[in-house]
This record gives C-alpha cells, sequence and structure tokens, in this order.
C-alpha cells in the first residue's frame, strides 16, 4: 500500500516533470518511426534524416537559451544573429576562402558584427523591460528588410555568390560546394547504405552546448539566471542587470551567427533576402516544445525539443505522404502540403503553450 | 432531535499531498453564519494550503489536487478554478498583496465589477465598450471602505500607500462583492502595527455581524481571542484542537501549536559591557523617494556593536531608511561609512562595503522563487563575497558542496521546514521563506546588518529562534544590527536603542528599555 502510494508519486513527478505535451509530442513521433516501414519508407533512412537535421538546427535553437536565462525572453530577433552570420559568410566567401578554411573564417568574420549588433540591440531590450519580445519580432522583421536592400547594394564582386547578368548584388541562394558545404557533417561521418550521421556537426554542437552548459555554472552564468529568475533579487544582491542583459542578447546574437553557417553547411546553400525571417520561429518552438518556458531553458531542452520538432517536421510529411498514397493507390505527393501544415502547428502550438512563471 | 440546519461551510475529510509530501491529513470542521473562525499553527502547518483548497486555487489542481469534500450550503463542490470559488461567495486576502500597484484603490476595488455607463458605441459592438460609471464607482469603494471603519482616500494610487492602507484595500475589495458569504484573511495583520491590527479586528467584528463568516489566520494569537468565536490548531496537516475561543488562553493554544511549553520570552538584553562607542554609520539629511514609505530627513548615528530598533507607523518612513540606504529606491543625503562616504543608490557598492539587507519584500526582493533554497541562500554571498566558488583550471564554477553545505547548516540552524535543499523557494511556507531571506544574509557575514520585519509571519516558537539567531550573530560575529519592525514588544526584547520614524523624520531615540507609553507618544509625534 505505501510502497504503491511512493511509486505513484514518483510516476507522477516524472511525468509531470517531463511533461505530458512533449510526452504526447514524443509518443506520435515514436508512432510515426514505427508506421514508417510498414508504408514503405526505410526506418534508418527516417532515423538518419531526423539525425541530421537535428545537426543543422541544434546551435540555432542554443542560441535561445542565454536571452531566456536573463529574462529577455525567447529571442524573436534570431534574424539580427543570422544576419552577422551571413555577413560573416559572404565576405569569407568574397576573399577567396574555400573549404574548411572558409568555415571557420565565416565564424572569424561574423563574430565583430554579431557582437557589435548583439550590444546595440541589447541596449534597446533594456530600454523596454517587459516588451522584450514585441520588441525582438520588430527588430527582427526591420533588420531583414534593412538588409535585402543591402545584399543589393553592396559591392561584392566574387561570381559565385552575385547575379550572373547584373554582374552585381547578391543571389538568392548561393550553393557552398568547394566552400564549407558539409565541412562539419561529412567530419568523422558515419555511412551505412541507409544512414549517414553527421559525427562532425554533433560533436560541433556538443562543444557549444558544453560551452554555454559550462558558462551557466559559473560566477556569471549564475548570475545570468539569477537576473531572469527575478531581476529585482538580482539588483538588490548588486549584480548590474543591464549588462548582464546584454551579455546575454550578445551571446544569442553570436550563437545565431554560428548556428546559420552550422545549417548552411548541412542544407548546402547560403540563402539570403528573405531566408533569415523564416529560421526564428521554428527555433523559438523547439526550445518550448523542448519544456523551456518564457525564462527557464537547460540543455537538455534544447536537445530534446529540436529532436522533437525536426522529428516531427521530417517525418509527418514521407509516412503521412506515403500512407496516403498506400490508402488511396494514387501517386499524389502532397508531403510538401503537410510540411508545412505540420511545423506550423508545431510553432502553433508551441506558441500557444501556457508558460509557467511564479511572479 | 430537531432538524439540524446546514452549516454554511463544512470541510469533510480534506487531505492534500504534494507528490507524496503529506501536507493535510483528514481535516474536518463546519461552520456556520457569522463565525469567526481563528485559525493558528506553525509555519507550515498547513494552513495556507487548506485555504488554498477552499478558494479553489490553480496550484492545488495543478499539484494533483486534493482528497476529501468541501460543502457549501449542503452542496459539495468542486472548484476549478478561483472564479468558481468568487462565484459561491468566497473571497480570499492572500498573504502577499494582490493588487494592481498603478491603479487606485477605487479601481481595485471595483476591478473587472465597475458599475457601467452604456454609450452608442457600445450599443453597436457590446458592454465590453459602455464607459465606467467614475462617480458610482467611487460612491460604491467608498461604502466599502467605510463598512470598514477606516478612512482611505479611494482615489490614492496603491503604491503611494502605506501597507496597512492597502491591506485595507484588499478586504474592501473582498467585500465589496455582493454575494460574499465566506472571507478569508491569510495573516492579515503581518505588516501592521498594534494600532493598525486594531483596526482590523474591529472591522472583522462588523463584516461578521452581517452575517459573513470569516476565517482569519494569524500568529499574534491575542488578537484570535480578542474577534473569534472559535479556534482551530493545526499542527503537522492535521488539526490538534478546535474549541471555542472563550474557552482557551493564548498559552494553551501555543502549547497546542507547538507540543510543547513554550517560555515567554524574557531577554531583557543586558548591556554589552566591551562595546564600543564608536560609530559605525552615520546618516545624515537622508530622503527616499520610496511609495508609501517616504523619508523626509533623517539623521542617524549607528554605534558599531549594537542592536538598533527603528520603529513607527506603517507608512511613516521607517521601511524607507534601510531600503534608500541601500540603494533600492531613490534617496539622496550623506551616508558615512567608518569615515568613508558611501555612494547611494547604488546597491552594488553598499554590499562591497560589507553591508547586507533582509527585506520586508520577501516575494519581489528577497527570494529566488523558482530556484532551489540553495540558489537563494548561497546567491548574494557567492556575487559579492566570491564565496562557494573553485577553480578548474582557468574557469571558477559554483562549488555545489559547498552550497549544499552552508544550505544544510541554515536549514538546521533556523530549522526551516522542507523537503531537501533542493527545494523551490516558491514551494515554503511563508514564514520558512522568511527564514531563507534571513540566512541568506547571514550567509553573506556582513559587518552592518539592516533587517527589515525580520519575524514577518513567523510563528511563536521559531520567532524566538529567530530573534536569537539574530542576537547571536550580533554578540559572537560581533555584528551591527539594524532591524526595522513593526512590533514594537518585538524591538524591545531585542534591541539596544529603538529609534521612531514619524512623518519621514526620527522623532527621537529611547533606549529600550524606556516604557511603552513614551515609544507611543513619539510615534504619533509628527504624523502626516
Ligand atoms: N506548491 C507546493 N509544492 C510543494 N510543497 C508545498 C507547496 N506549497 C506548500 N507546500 C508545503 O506544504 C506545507 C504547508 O505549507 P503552508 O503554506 O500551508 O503552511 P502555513 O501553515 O501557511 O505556514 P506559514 O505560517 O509559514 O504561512 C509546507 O511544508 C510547504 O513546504
Ligand atoms: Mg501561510
Amino acid at each position: 500500500m505505501g510502497e504503491t502510494l511512493i511509486s505513484k508519486s514518483t510516476l507522477q513527478k516524472a511525468v509531470q516533470s517531463f511533461g505530458l505535451p512533449r510526452l504526447i509530442i514524443a509518443g506520435f513521433l515514436l508512432s510515426l518511426f514505427i508506421t514508417a516501414p510498414f508504408v514503405g519508407s526505410n526506418f534508418f533512412t527516417q532515423l538518419s534524416n531526423t539525425i541530421n537535421r537535428f545537426g543543422w538546427n541544434a546551435v540555432l535553437v542554443l542560441a535561445m537559451v542565454p536571452m531566456v536565462h536573463s529574462g529577455c525572453g525567447l529571442n524573436f530577433g534570431l534574424p539580427l544573429g543570422i544576419i552577422s552570420g551571413l555577413l560573416g559568410a559572404t565576405l569569407s566567401i568574397e576573399m577567396g576562402f574555400t573549404g574548411f578554411a572558409s568555415f571557420v573564417m565565416a565564424v572569424v568574420f561574423c563574430t565583430p558584427f554579431a557582437l557589435v549588433l548583439g550590444l546595440g540591440y541589447g541596449w534597446l531590450l533594456n530600454k523596454i523591460k517587459g516588451g522584450e519580445m514585441m520588441i525582438a519580432t520588430y527588430v527582427g522583421f526591420s533588420s531583414v528588410s534593412f538588409m535585402c536592400m543591402m545584399w543589393l547594394l553592396l559591392p561584392y564582386k566574387s561570381p559565385t555568390m552575385i547575379w550572373g547578368y547584373a554582374g552585381k548584388g547578391l543571389r538568392t541562394t548561393i550553393s557552398l560546394e568547394g566552400f564549407y558545404s558539409g565541412v562539419l557533417s561529412n567530419f568523422l561521418a558515419i555511412r551505412t547504405p541507409h544512414m549517414l550521421i553527421p559525427t562532425g556537426a554533433i560533436l560541433f554542437f556538443a562543444l557549444l552546448a558544453f560551452g554555454m552548459w559550462a558558462f551557466l555554472h559559473t560566477k556569471t552564468g549564475t548570475a545570468m539566471t539569477a537576473v531572469g529568475s527575478n531581476a529585482t533579487f538580482a539588483r538588490a544582491a548588486g549584480i548590474n542587470v543591464d549588462k548582464i542583459r546584454i551579455l546575454s542578447v550578445g551571446m544569442s546574437t553570436w550563437l545565431g551567427a554560428v548556428g546559420i553557417l552550422v545549417y548552411q553547411q548541412g542544407f548546402g546553400w547560403m540563402q539570403l533576402y528573405m531566408a533569415p525571417f523564416n529560421m526564428a520561429l521554428p527555433a523559438v518552438s523547439a526550445i518550448l516544445i523542448g519544456g523551456a518556458t518564457v525564462n527557464k531553458a537547460s540543455i537538455i531542452n534544447v536537445v530534446l525539443g529540436t529532436f522533437l520538432f525536426q522529428g516531427i517536421v521530417t517525418m509527418t510529411p514521407t509516412v503521412i505522404n506515403n500512407l496516403m498514397m498506400v490508402i488511396t493507390g494514387q501517386g499524389l505527393d502532397i508531403s510538401e502540403v503537410i510540411r508545412v501544415i505540420a511545423s506550423n502547428g508545431m510553432i502553433l502550438y508551441a506558441l500557444t503553450r501556457k508558460s509557467e512563471v511564479t511572479r | 432531535m430537531t432538524e439540524k440546519k446546514v452549516p454554511l461551510l463544512e470541510v469533510r475529510n480534506v487531505s492534500k499531498d504534494f507528490f507524496g509530501n503529506k501536507v493535510l491529513n483528514d481535516i474536518n470542521f463546519t461552520m456556520e453564519e457569522g463565525d469567526v473562525l481563528g485559525l493558528v499553527g506553525e509555519n507550515g502547518a498547513g494552513k495556507s494550503t487548506l485555504m488554498k483548497i477552499l478558494f479553489g486555487m490553480d496550484v492545488i489542481r495543478e499539484t494533483g489536487g486534493y482528497g476529501g469534500e468541501v460543502i457549501i450550503n449542503g452542496n459539495v463542490v468542486k472548484f476549478v478554478s478561483s472564479f468558481d470559488a468568487l462565484e459561491s461567495g468566497i473571497g480570499m486576502v492572500h498573504q502577499e498583496f494582490s493588487l494592481i500597484p498603478g491603479f487606485t484603490a477605487t479601481e481595485n476595488i471595483l476591478l473587472n465589477r465597475e458599475p457601467q455607463k452604456y454609450n452608442v458605441i457600445s450599443e453597436i459592438f457590446g458592454k465590453r465598450l459602455n464607459t465606467l460609471n467614475r462617480s458610482s464607482m467611487k460612491e460604491k469603494a467608498e461604502d466599502a471602505i467605510s463598512k470598514l471603519g477606516v478612512k482611505i482616500d479611494s482615489d490614492m494610487v496603491i503604491n503611494r500607500m502605506p501597507v496597512a492602507h492597502k491591506q485595507f484595500t484588499e478586504i474592501a475589495r473582498e467585500l465589496s462583492k455582493d454575494n460574499m458569504k465566506l472571507l478569508i484573511l491569510d495573516e492579515p495583520t503581518d505588516v501592521l502595527t498594534e494600532k493598525e491590527a486594531e483596526t482590523l479586528l474591529e472591522s472583522i467584528g462588523t463584516v461578521a455581524k452581517r452575517g459573513i463568516a470569516v476565517i482569519f489566520i494569524t500568529h499574534r494569537l491575542h488578537e484570535i481571542l480578542s474577534v473569534c468565536n472559535k479556534v482551530i490548531v493545526m499542527r503537522d496537516g492535521l488539526i490538534v484542537k478546535d474549541v471555542p475561543a472563550k474557552e482557551t488562553n493564548v498559552e494553551e493554544i501555543t502549547k497546542w501549536m507547538v507540543g510543547r511549553k513554550v517560555k515567554e520570552q524574557e531577554t531583557k538584553r543586558e548591556s554589552d559591557p566591551d562595546k564600543s562607542n564608536k560609530t559605525i554609520m552615520s546618516v545624515k539629511n537622508l530622503w527616499v523617494d520610496m511609495p508609501g514609505e517616504t523619508v523626509r530627513n533623517v539623521s542617524l548615528d549607528i554605534t558599531e556593536g549594537e542592536i538598533l530598533g527603528i520603529g513607527g507607523l506603517a507608512g511613516q518612513g521607517k521601511l524607507g531608511i534601510p531600503n534608500g540606504i541601500m540603494g533600492l529606491y531613490e534617496a539622496g543625503g550623506k551616508v558615512i561609512l567608518k569615515g568613508k562616504e558611501i555612494p547611494l543608490n547604488s546597491p552594488r557598492q553598499c554590499l562591497d562595503a560589507n553591508i547586507a539587507f533582509v527585506s520586508e519584500d520577501r516575494r519581489g526582493v528577497g527570494l529566488l522563487l523558482d530556484e532551489t533554497l540553495e540558489w537563494n541562500i548561497a546567491f548574494p554571498a557567492m556575487q559579492i563575497k566570491n564565496k562557494f566558488l573553485k577553480k578548474y583550471g582557468p574557469i571558477t564554477w559554483r562549488d555545489e558542496k559547498a552550497i549544499e553545505k552552508v544550505t544544510e547548516k541554515y536549514v538546521e540552524e533556523l530549522q526551516i521546514k522542507c523537503t531537501g535543499t533542493k527545494q523551490n523557494a516558491k514551494e515554503l511556507s511563508g514564514g520558512n521563506q522568511q527564514k531563507i531571506c534571513l540566512a541568506k544574509a547571514f550567509a553573506l557575514e556582513p559587518g552592518l546588518l539592516f533587517v527589515s520585519e525580520p519575524t514577518r509571519g513567523i510563528d511563536v516558537g521559531a520567532k524566538a529562534l529567530v530573534l536569537d539567531a539574530l542576537r547571536r550573530f550580533n554578540r559572537e560575529k560581533g555584528v551591527t544590527v539594524v532591524m526595522i519592525s513593526s512590533e514594537l514588544e518585538e524591538l524591545r526584547s531585542v534591541c539596544d536603542r529603538i529609534a521612531i520614524v514619524s512623518g519621514g523624520k526620527i522623532s527621537g531615540i529611547l533606549p529600550a528599555t524606556e516604557s511603552s507609553e513614551k515609544f507611543g507618544m513619539l510615534m504619533v509625534s509628527n504624523v502626516r
């Protein structure tokens, strides 16, 4: 009797700490994996797809963590970081770097942009405490629009990047073949007939995630968490709240910049113009689905959330589409439609989810 | 036997556990109309939890609901949210304020129930666009306030109000609801001086006469006897006694509460022989812009090694003094510590100068509610004194072991009731949260400590413990303590000297041994 009470309560606690929504999503994902082979899509190919997608996106999701910790909320201004990354990437290619060096140099070049833009963005967010997420969205939107003009106007010369016929202005998508396409993903990659495990990309993420985890265990990292938890408490304990917040925004922006580079090396293409704008919502949703709230986020949330989100978004279209084909016997490909529905559905769900905060 | 009248409220076999941690066990009691029930018990006995169940609060449902039944007028109720409870005529004034700071008393009292005027637009677009009927709002609010028998400016904005007025505003808000049947007051006298508390008790009496049942939680036991007709004593989640108030006394209640006899705190402080006469801090012409606790012109010398008390009525500025010195509210004037001027409006510089502060606002300033007890206690010491850190190569990390150790030490020393040092602060009972705030300051090991309302919400047994800890801290570590409290008796039992603040100024400083009449006179000397 007493024993069952304890086991019941530990189970309850486990469910609560993992969260029912995550349990349902994980259950759904699992059922997709199980159904996959029966409708003619290879289980291992599907798993491999999900893992690769995870490798592309995880750093972008990780970029949410510092700002959440400092109480600046979810970084809807991620496009700013992405733009810094794009500036770094285009500069690196413009200067003629190729292969792995082009990736390293892109990281090097994006850093000053990320820091400067991040500081300015942080300064702005300090002016409007309480309305961070709205301003962040606005910053993201306006910076993307501004850069749409700049991509056309900036005097880039590299023929791989500019419009061939006009002789100036950057293209919307630029192939990274010969530059840093796959430089991480192919590093130590494990290949089987149906699988490709992007060891390098995952290691790179692990490295950054470990760095983040370690930072959150330092004195400054602890202060950052406290600022997000209760800024008045932190101020009364002598913390310079504004400074910590700016630091967190800088970190988020830099991770966003590096994150897009990691994404591009996996994807194989660089996308300019409106593309950065479409990156923030999936990242925000992923971390929410991973169990983060507006002012609490852990590395576990990042890993879990990215895996679940990317899993659903890659699996649903293929599996459902194949299922439809099996049922109807028609070869109508509606996987793209399903993909849009699945990803937006997840985003919508994540954003409406109640985030428990104590005030 | 004649037919039995259905009681207004019946609580039957109610129990509650937070994931295996049983905090309420088989609770049974009934209340009739007009009953005033005094609910007492040690910190963490389960009083607030029981009230949260009655009021249908979300935390209860989110943590797995409760067992047993709540029966109102003969019907079993299962509240899904507090709105249902309000609908059934239950009102609650929480242990912490829940008013909207930027709104006036009137607006707060009638929030969401404002008398409305129809206009052309609302005819078309619906009730949400009605304009407010300001004059009838004011009338209604003033009516509710006057029913309490107090005077409050109904146009005053909440954050300009002294705490006592906030408390009355909250009660007026509950009372202005027409269908009110049961009013729950969770430690409403916590931050009030004795005089203000008396007024509140009187208004509870008035309310009861109108047939409203009241549940009144307090740690000031004499208040129970003066207003309640029934007393329920809780201990460790059980009702240990349910008696008519007439048949008992404070001593007996205390004994039931703690399960042993508590001896009357009679510690006249013997004067310290080796106390130097050096001034450690000298405050000159301090003004502080703290809403509701404005300090106008305070000059004060604090002697090294003493325990200085600061008392006075609520709203006169006693709380503003430490808050201003510590840089939490805008302040001006001069503060000199050991001959060196400390810049105002900069918390960091005060903390670096080895001064610590326990705020009276424990939820707002005092605690990281969503973090563990370990974090709460260790955080300031880590940030300011670089304690609880250790080096791994080039980076300094939190020393989790040391943090756990210091937390365990204070949990034991202050007898903090918790399931472990990794429990979140928000899960502790009010009194135990207060102890965490004190532990946090102790862990800083300051040279000068300001404590504001240190025993707020702490039970009779633990009060002695907390005051003793303060006294020991002062004696053994040589820490100068400045204690701000609304309870004069508490100040007199601990302090060497007591300064009384009135009208934003010091109206006098007397030795603690002086008679309470003299202090009383100082308190009202230049009230404004
Ligand atoms: N949300 C929660 N999660 C876990 N435990 C909780 C939670 N809320 C309260 N408790 C526990 O329930 C017990 C009773 O707490 P409660 O707040 O009812 O005490 P109380 O009698 O009101 O004490 P006080 O006089 O200090 O206000 C405490 O041990 C507390 O730690
Ligand atoms: Mg309580």
